[in-house]
């Protein structure tokens, strides 16, 4: 049997599925950025396979190259983001941030 | 002059006495003493335009009937509510008796009165009395006699409880309004019947209609109901049985009002009434009105004999003369009844004006004498007071031979007619005691007044107050003499034994009844065979011109000279001198008695009156009449207040008492269900929010993590829900 559609949205359910274990359980928010990196890529394998398999051709292609740029901007925003949590708090543990809270 | 003008004084007559009053009652402060001597002018003022007024109506319109003049008050729906004036023969010599007994007594007040610290206030209340008669007088219909009927009550109100700091004078002055107040209210209901049939209070519309066969409900017993309850006005005003208790009461006001109010003008307006309506009376209404004139004047005579207050027998005599009056009119003997009504207003006057003039001759006495404990008005005190007091005296003597009806003078004419008039009435109608009483009555008057004079003029002084009294002034002696000259008989009729030859007789006639015959007395209904033509031309006349019926009536009855208007006239005329002669024989015996008695001790009176102990004791009490209302009408209605007071108490405050404590309890019950139950599921409510709250309150950690799981649980449930 050759490798299908199927495998591939397997493969990206179960990098998803990583990628939020990763957001809820990890303490440091570094991993947690990590984590949602995961669930962006799970994303792309999914564009990808569909334009490979399911007829979404190279604007498939197109959209995975804009979630990758969109990723490297995130990152930015959110490591700009953790670093002044640290500077806040001198620590980055997200358990302990609930000013969300008030 | 014309009758406009006549109308036009008679007008400034009425009004003159109120402006009297307004002018007086608004500055009695600055008036002080002045104050009677500005009631004097304006009422000497009246007095002289009466006299043109009175004489011009009774010489000039002697036969015009009523000269009267109409206006329009208001108006509700179609009826028409009117007010007016009116002046014929009978209100133009009322005129002169009200304002020259008025002129005088304003003059004898200016002495009497003198020194009262509400001196001028007894003048406006004069000059508002005689305001309020003359429209009584001058009334052409029955509103406005009522509401000068009702005013004459206030101001007799006033006059009575002039001196209202004595219980006594206030006591009187209450009883007298509240008696009277009984009488009103049948007056007023009498009214009311004719004007729910008639549509007009006017005199001679309502008599045009009655003559014209529209009788009240179509029935003569509601025609007699109307006339026997205007005549409870007269009633109660005329102070007849058994309304008469409230005027000897009345005595408590100052001497010159009783001679002035309760003696000559404002009781004899009752009279006035009775004379109005005396073409309306059916048979059965001039029963009812003879009777009770009957029984007052021999009730009221039976009393004054053993009264020994001088102005309580004088109060009693005139209750007598009174019912004498009504008793003339109710048995058909207009002329006399309305003689005897001018003739005892100043015979009457006069007693009281010198009892007046007694009295202050022995307050000045007891005043000299530093005495202040006597009864200056007991005739126990007096005696004697012929030498220290002549010209009183003759004043007292004249009107006490006239009251008594001695010959020449003029209350022997017009008790004649009286006497006569019932003798007629009992010939032709059977009713035998009407006469009875009428004799009897004028026996005991003549007696009753001698034991008065001689007690308090003849014999010795009984106390030295007595023996020092002086002669009043002119002011006071001078009414006196003018009354009792008015007293003597020329002035009425030349011939002395005749009066029916004089100007009274011919200027006041019976007018016609305008009952349907087969409610009247036949010997009551107008001699058709003589005048047959005349009255039914006159007749005729009548349907098409109401307002001409009474006045063509009078008119040719005067000119019909001597022919008697209806057998009664007729029969009245044979019994003329039988009645005379009895007159004559009873006035002497009583005379005679009254001079044996008290003159010449031939009887002694004491042991007389021992001797008919229930008798005296029941005449010296008023018959108990006074008690039997204490008895029934007051303690009825004080006892009726208890009950009626205990009832509230207990039942209608149990009742109360009883909601409310029903209500009391529902309450709590109220209060109970809102505490638990209303306020239990409210903070239920509320704690069911607040345990809620604190449980979600647990998911909001503020932990982005904990959001993002339950985020994704909810995705997935719903996910699962969907597929």
């Amino acid at each position: 049997m050759g490798i299908g559609l199927e495998h591939f949205l397997i493969v990206s359910g179960l990098l998803f599925a990583l990628g939020i274990f990763g957001i809820i359980t990890r303490k440091n928010a570094i991993m947690v950025l990590m984590g949602l990196e995961l669930i962006l890529n799970s994303a792309n394998l999914n564009f990808i396979a569909f334009a490979r398999y399911g007829g979404l051709n190279i604007e498939g292609h197109i959209a995975a190259i804009f979630v990758i740029i969109l990723a490297a901007a995130e990152v930015a925003v959110a490591l700009a983001i953790v670093l002044n949590i640290y500077q806040n708090y001198k620590h980055i543990n997200v358990d302990e941030i609930n000013k969300l809270k008030e | 002059m014309k009758p406009e003008t006549l109308l036009l004084l008679s007008m400034i007559i009425i009004l003159m006495p109120l402006l009297s009053f307004t002018v007086i009652i608004f500055s009695q402060k600055r008036l002080g003493q002045a104050g009677g001597v500005v009631g004097s002018i304006f009422q000497g003022l009246t007095l002289l335009l009466t006299i043109v007024v009175s004489f011009t109506k009774l010489t000039t319109y002697a036969d015009a009937g009523m000269i009267q003049q109409t206006i329009e008050w208001f108006s509700i729906g179609n009826k028409s509510i009117q007010l007016g004036l009116g002046i014929d023969n009978l209100a133009a010599i009322m005129l002169v008796v009200v304002n020259l007994i008025s002129f005088l007594v304003h003059l004898f007040s200016t002495v009497y009165m003198h020194g009262d610290k509400r001196y001028p206030r007894f003048f406006a209340y004069l000059g508002l009395f005689t305001f309020s008669m003359l429209g009584i007088v001058l009334a052409n219909n029955f509103l406005n006699m009522y509401i000068f009927w009702e005013l004459v009550g206030i101001s007799s109100y006033l006059l009575i409880g002039f001196w209202y700091e004595k219980d006594s004078a206030a006591d009187a002055n209450k009883k007298a309004f509240i008696t009277n107040r009984v009488g009103d209210f049948g007056f007023l209901i009498g009214i009311l019947i004719l004007f729910v049939n008639y549509g007009t209070l006017m005199f001679d519309q309502v008599y045009a209609q009655i003559a014209a066969g529209n009788i009240p409900y179509g029935s003569g017993a509601w025609l007699s109901a109307a006339g026997i309850l205007i005549f409870l006005g007269a009633i109660g005003k005329s102070a007849q049985f058994p309304l008469h208790v409230w005027l000897p009461d009345a005595m408590e006001g100052p001497t010159p009002v009783s001679a002035l109010i309760h003696a000559a003008t404002m009781v004899a307006a009752g009279v006035y009434l009775t004379a109005r309506i005396f073409p309306m009376l059916t048979a059965d209404a001039m029963i009812f009105v003879a009777y009770v004139g009957g029984i007052t004047a021999f009730l009221a005579a039976t009393i004054a004999i053993t009264q020994t207050d001088f102005k309580k027998v004088l109060a009693y005599s005139t209750v007598s003369q009174l019912g004498y009056m009504v008793l003339a009119i109710g048995v058909g003997a207009y002329t006399s009844g309305f003689m005897h009504l001018v003739t005892h207003a100043w015979f009457k006057a006069c007693l009281f004006l010198a009892s007046g003039s007694v009295i202050h001759a022995m307050h000045e006495s007891m005043h000299h004498a530093h005495n202040h404990d006597m009864d200056p008005q007991d005739i126990r005190n007096m005696g004697g007071l012929r030498k220290t007091m002549p010209l009183t005296y003759t004043a007292f003597l004249i009107a006490t031979l006239a009251i008594s009806g001695v010959p020449l003078t003029s209350g022997f004419m017009s008790k004649d007619g009286i006497l006569a008039g019932t003798l007629a009435f009992a010939e032709l109608s059977g009713h035998w005691l009407l006469p009875l009483a009428g004799f009897g009555a004028a026996g005991m008057t003549a007696f009753y007044m001698f034991r008065l004079a001689i007690n308090a003029f003849h014999g010795e002084a009984k106390t030295d107050i007595a023996k020092h009294t002086k002669e009043n002034n002119w002011r006071i002696v001078g009414p006196l003499l003018l009354l009792a000259t008015l007293s003597i008989s020329v002035f009425y009729a030349w011939n002395p034994f005749n009066a029916g030859d004089g100007w009274f007789h011919d200027r006041v006639k019976a007018p016609r009844t305008v009952v349907p015959a087969e409610f009247q007395f036949d010997f009551m209904m107008p001699l058709e065979a003589e005048h047959g033509e005349a009255v039914m031309a006159h007749g005729e006349e009548a349907h098409s011109e109401h307002a001409e019926v009474a006045d063509a009536h009078q008119g040719e009855e005067a000119h019909g000279g001597h022919h008697a208007a209806t057998k009664f006239e007729e029969q009245m005329h044979h019994a003329h001198y039988p009645a005379m002669i009895a007159s004559l024989l009873i006035a002497g015996g009583g005379i005679l008695f009254g001079f044996a008695f008290y003159q010449f001790k031939v009887f002694n009176a004491d042991n007389l009156a021992n001797l008919i102990k229930p008798a005296y004791k029941l005449s010296y009490n008023k018959w108990y009449i006074d008690e039997v209302y204490q008895a029934s009408v007051i303690d009825g209605t004080i006892n009726l207040g208890r009950v009626l007071s205990w009832f509230d108490l207990k039942v209608v405050d149990g009742v109360v008492h009883a909601a409310a404590w029903i209500i009391n309890k529902a309450s709590l019950a109220v209060s109970f269900f809102d505490k638990y139950v209303v306020d239990g599921m409210v903070n239920l409510s509320a704690t069911a929010t607040g345990f809620f709250g604190a449980m979600f309150r647990k998911v909001q950690t503020g932990k982005v993590q904990a959001y993002l799981a339950f985020t994704i649980i909810a995705f997935m449930i719903i996910l699962f829900i969907v597929f």
